[in-house]
């Protein structure tokens, strides 16, 4: 019997990279930051509040091995063991089961400061878009959340959503962002966010004859416009930025900023620097284990 | 910090608001909450660990269920209502016909 492979179109490459020119036998101090989100998890190790290397990967059905899974995987080829580190800091939903963990500190606050590290002081309100959540924080200069806000309740509109959508579209996760975007008139949004209805309505837009990118486009606003309704209420300042996953979906991106009508800071070149937006948390996790491990080696 | 924990549907808005700065770790709220919703979570301020009391996190996408019997309109929430230091408020903006 012919094999028919089925290729899954939801699923984004998990990577590992090592900065160049770094060694990490001349650091004063080493530290990582595991992030292990409902999604993904993601694990930053940092030599003198610098990204030396770090993972991104799927999260499993338990978060102990997800976290020690994503850690061994930052720690590949570079030489370092556990031991070597002065701090580490566990963050996430599954912040509780990192077991190399020093300590466990709310994702809120490592996103705030990531993100001001990796976009600096300017910074004031940051859009987590996660896997199945989204969250709008508001933060000062030094990277101190002063709000947050989290809404709804289930996975409507977060990254778990544009996977299932992807998948029923038949196109690559890392592709519906652009194809979204190639519609010659927006179409109005989905009636509903809610990952069961928008599934069987788009099966529905399929059926009536539009085309994948018109469904897509058609989901891409709804998605965006429950985010920036989440943003207005949290008071959208500039600098703005987008972490999390769908930072890299150019399509939620591009429909947000014009609802809004703000520009979000660009996405830095990540692949070389380390200042991944995914991995925002994860390094705001790494920079709270170097302040706290200094703060404890100075009593 | 202000945290906002809430849901929006069709008929309206709500949002339970817990502000950590006014929070002083007294668990009144917490033992009043029919819920059993609440619990104190340690927030790091200016890298200390403060006692905060927080939504926890299986209810945070539920609390349209959790916190439907409290809502405003059916009078002060008991949360609210226990809390000294102002610390928690709920609002409730029903969507306008």
């Amino acid at each position: 019997m012919e094999k028919v492979q089925k290729l899954e179109y939801w699923r984004w490459p998990e990577y590992h990279r090592v900065v160049p020119g770094k060694d990490w036998k001349n650091a004063e101090i080493i530290t990582a930051g595991v992030d292990v989100g409902s999604v993904s998890s993601k694990a930053v190790i940092m030599t003198d509040n610098e990204v030396y290397s770090w993972a991104v990967l799927r999260t499993g059905s338990n978060s102990s091995d997800s976290a020690k899974k994503v850690m061994g995987w930052a720690l590949e080829g570079i030489g370092l063991k556990l031991d070597d580190f002065d701090y580490i800091v566990g963050t996430g939903y599954g912040r509780v089961n990192v077991p190399m963990a020093n300590k466990a500190i709310t994702e809120i606050a490592c996103h705030a400061k990531g993100a001001n590290y990796i976009w600096g002081p300017t910074v004031r309100t940051i859009l987590d878009v996660g896997g199945q959540d989204v969250k709008a924080i508001s933060c000062n200069e030094r990277g101190r959340v002063t709000r947050f806000l989290m809404n709804d309740k289930c996975a409507a509109g977060t990254g778990r959503g544009m996977e299932v959508i992807a998948d029923l579209l038949k196109i690559p996760i890392d592709k519906v962002g652009e194809a979204s975007l190639m519609v010659d008139k927006e179409p109005g949004p989905v009636s509903s966010t809610c990952v069961v209805f928008a599934k069987s309505e788009a099966v529905a837009l399929l059926r009536s004859g539009w085309p994948k990118k018109k469904v897509l486009a058609a989901y891409a606003r709804a998605m965006a416009i429950r985010m920036s309704e989440l943003l207005q209420k949290v008071g959208c300042k500039e600098d703005f930025v987008i972490t999390g996953g769908q930072s890299k979906n150019i399509g939620i991106v591009t429909r947000i900023e014009e609802i809004l009508g703000v520009k979000r800071l660009p996405v830095p070149k990540w692949e070389e620097t380390g200042l991944d937006p995914m991995a925002a948390g994860a390094i705001g996790a790494a920079l709270f284990a170097s302040a706290l491990y200094k703060k404890s080696s100075n009593r | 910090m202000i945290t906002h924990y809430g849901y929006t549907d069709g008929s309206g808005e709500f949002y339970v608001i817990i502000d950590a700065e006014k929070c002083n770790s007294c668990s009144r709220c917490i033992n009043v909450c029919p819920k059993d919703a609440l619990k104190l979570e340690p927030i790091m301020i200016d890298l200390e660990d403060k006692l905060v009391a927080t939504v926890k996190e299986e209810h945070r996408k539920r609390i349209r269920y959790t916190c439907s019997s409290c809502k405003p309109e059916s009078g002060e929430a008991p949360c609210v209502v226990a809390c000294d230091q102002n610390a928690i408020t709920c609002t409730w903006k029903p969507t306008e016909a």
